[in-house]
């Protein structure tokens, strides 16, 4: 019978330098590269495919038929880059597994780039996490070093460059084809699909790009089975997951659970809602998908159940609001963000997201009307499916969900009342006068 | 035009030996891709590295290096946050207030040091120690309310605990990150670091925090782990298994109780008091 939680990534965490080289091969680690290298490359692609692993960035697409989607070979390059652009908000899984052990995601760029043939990898990380940083460009050259990464890896004949790149400060570069144009040394705009990455990606070649969870789940894989890994979670979500909890919980956290496990279980573990409150409302997958409420604690945090619960498994990203949270504050913070971060390429995203800020700052501060929750909701039917990416349709599934949830809250707010919560009863401290209530929840970005 | 020494084909304003010093560090950058362009990124990091900010003789730079032109090297500048377009502080000091940061105090936060200091988002102290800004969420939701200085984590703050740290920076004192270096570096040696050029330092600081090591920590108390390769097989079959209702075999509903969270969830637990877990080291 599996656990409740099943260490796989996070097993290696709690080691003494667990950075380290020399940690991760005390811990197994590198022997999915030697299981790799001994095989086809064509049978490594298979075994991901019958592992069942999806996409760990949030859209959840299967990993392995993402690998398969490259054209054969043409004797020119073929790229793999590693989205570690981790900047959804809520979402805080693979900052620190590079900051504990790097070398699961150098282990996984290495198998990855034998399986699908690709001899300069790329990844590519937020520039906003200075130590982060230094870990991969200390692990990239321990791994060098060491022989699993350059020249004939291992005796194998197989050669692989590393390359760690740092951004600079742009939500947008976490989606894959705006990712590739920052690599690329341009401003992060999304691109036109199709052609896909795997047909026309870096330098219009053949590439695969992958979240840092997807490829550092990989050596698991190679070391110890398509089987094992699919007997974690369900039937058509598969394997290990990182679960992070934040916000208003007793002791927030990374969990590492089959997929499937239910809010209510890792609340439990968590030691519940922080004490005195009760659960108003969270987030599954950060806050690109729609909220839910304590009506959910039971759905199986799985692709298919969230899906169907009307919303996304996304990142796992569970952040948690008790019932001392305005809901109209925190979208409009929320929306803040997205039209800050909105890239300008599609004019009903660029355009929208500034409306709906407008909108719903002027309801937080008693200023909105009747007819705003409904402009709302309009503003948001022309944006979602209407841009290239998938920024825009994100910034309308907290406004939908949270109208579709709570409208008395944002009716509450209209024709000069204002935001009827205290934002001091929220935080995590002993609030003081010096922090203006008034201004607290109607902030935002200029 | 009288005849001008090293780099005399350079617009730039820098003098010969810092030109020098850039151009041999943008020669490692560009050599890192298979199109030099790529290096740009990076490139602009080095002249912050330099200047504090991507300055006009940066742009220029960056553009003769890649053979852009400054209008094209500007319009990506301008796209990045990170990228400063006015001299910064030696210190950035970022508040969170992302919608879950600023729930959990970093409106807070950010309203006392902005009081504090006297300055506003990317405002700079006049004293130029500290550019204060608002910032994005940062991938440490669970240690929030979350604050930046260069780039590197100060968990669990408080208005309390953020003056006091402006106030060590603007006293020239070092301050040490929750998870990070010893110590956080300047601005400019930041810009270096992040330009792809080790400082030597990602051996200091910790591994992981505390909520880091939460779901671990739990595992290991209650002897949970993930299966063993061979015992998949057992029933011939790889075990695609649904999970179980909540209240049936194998769910927690059906696991003895060993907290007081067990039997009541949401309550504090008994054995613990009900305070957030500090990072601790390790």
């Amino acid at each position: 019978m599996t656990d409740m939680l099943t260490p796989v990534l996070t097993d290696t965490w709690d080691a003494q330098r667990s950075w380290t080289l020399e940690s991760y091969l005390d811990h197994g680690g590198y022997e999915g590269l030697r299981a790799a290298l001994a095989q086809d490359p064509a049978d490594v692609v298979q075994a991901v495919k019958d592992s069942g692993l999806r996409g760990r960035g949030g859209a959840g697409f299967p990993t392995g038929m993402k690998w398969g989607f490259l054209p054969a070979p043409d004797g020119g390059p073929r790229y793999l880059v590693v989205n570690a652009d981790e900047s959804e908000p809520g979402t805080c899984k693979d900052i620190p597994l590079m900051l504990a052990s790097p070398q699961h995601l150098v282990e996984g760029v290495a198998i990855t780039s034998y399986a699908i043939g690709c001899h300069h990898a790329f990844i590519y990380v937020r520039g906003e996490v200075l130590h982060v940083y230094r870990r991969l460009l200390a692990a990239v050259q321990e791994a060098y070093d060491a022989g699993y990464l350059g020249t004939d890896i291992q005796g194998s004949g197989f050669d692989l460059e590393v390359t760690v790149h740092a951004g600079a400060g742009a939500y947008i570069c976490g989606e894959e084809t705006a990712l590739l144009d920052s690599l690329e040394g341009k401003r992060g705009q999304p691109r036109l699909k199709p052609p896909f990455p795997a047909v026309a990606g870096l330098y219009a070649r053949p590439t695969v790009v992958n979240n840092v969870e997807s490829i550092a789940s990989v050596p698991g894989i190679l070391a110890k089975g398509a089987e094992w890994f699919a007997s974690m979670g369900t039937e058509k979500s598969q394997g290990h997951g990182l679960f992070s909890l934040s916000g208003h919980v007793t002791r927030p956290g990374q969990f590492e659970a089959p997929l499937g496990i239910t809010l209510r279980e890792l609340l439990e573990l968590a030691g519940g809602v922080r004490e005195g409150h009760e659960l108003k409302f969270w987030t599954p997958g950060g806050s690109s998908t729609p909220l839910f409420t304590a009506e959910h604690l039971d759905v199986p945090l799985d692709y298919e159940s969230v899906g169907a619960a009307g919303s996304m498994l996304g990142t796992r990203a569970l952040q948690i609001f008790d019932e001392t949270t305005c809901v109209v504050r925190a979208v409009s913070r929320w929306t803040d963000f997205y039209a800050h971060e909105s890239c300008g390429k599609c004019t009903p995203c660029r355009e929208g997201t500034y409306w709906l800020k407008q909108v719903l700052h002027r309801i937080e501060a008693g200023e909105g009307t009747g007819p705003d929750i409904d402009l709302l909701l309009d503003l948001c039917d022309n944006i979602l499916g209407r841009a290239f990416c998938a920024l825009g349709d994100g910034a309308t599934s907290p406004i939908t969900s949270s109208i579709q949830y709570f409208r008395d809250e944002y009716e509450a707010h209209l024709d000069g009342r204002g935001c009827p919560f205290d934002p001091a009863r929220s935080t995590l401290f002993d609030d003081t006068p010096e922090a203006p209530p008034a201004l607290a929840g109607a902030g935002g970005h200029r | 035009m009288t005849a001008e020494p090293v780099g005399a084909r350079s617009r730039t304003g820098y003098d010969a030996e810092t030109l020098a010093a850039l151009t041999a560090d943008a020669e490692q950058i560009t050599a890192r891709y298979p199109d030099p362009r790529s290096g740009l990124l990076p490139m602009l990091h080095l002249v912050q590295s330099v200047d504090g900010y991507v300055s006009r003789d940066g742009i220029l730079f960056c553009a003769e290096q890649l053979e852009m032109t400054a209008a094209e090297v500007s319009a990506v500048a301008t796209f990045y946050t990170q990228y400063k377009r006015h001299p910064n502080g030696t210190y950035t000091v970022g508040v969170c207030t992302n919608t879950l940061c600023a729930v959990m105090g970093g409106d807070a936060i950010f309203d006392r040091l902005s009081e504090h200091l006297d300055v506003g988002h990317d405002e700079t102290t006049p004293d130029g120690s500290i550019t204060l800004e608002r910032v994005e969420c940062n991938a440490a939701c669970d240690y929030a309310p979350v604050m930046m200085v260069n780039w590197e984590f100060f968990d669990n703050q408080t208005p309390e605990s953020a003056t006091e740290i402006a106030d060590r920076l603007r006293a020239g004192q070092d301050v040490t990150p929750t998870r990070g270096a010893a110590s956080v570096c300047s601005f400019k040696q930041t810009s270096r670091v992040l330009a792809g050029f080790p400082d030597g330092r990602a051996d200091e600081g910790t591994g992981a925090g505390g909520p880091t090591l939460e779901g671990l920590r739990i595992a290991r108390e209650r002897g949970w782990t993930a299966p063993e390769p061979d015992g998949v097989d057992a029933a011939g079959e790889p075990a695609a298994e649904v999970p179980p209702e909540t209240g049936t075999a194998q769910s927690s509903a059906e696991r003895k109780p060993t907290t007081t969270q067990d039997e009541k969830p949401g309550m504090p637990d008994a054995s613990e008091p009900g305070e957030r877990t500090e990072g601790s080291d390790d």
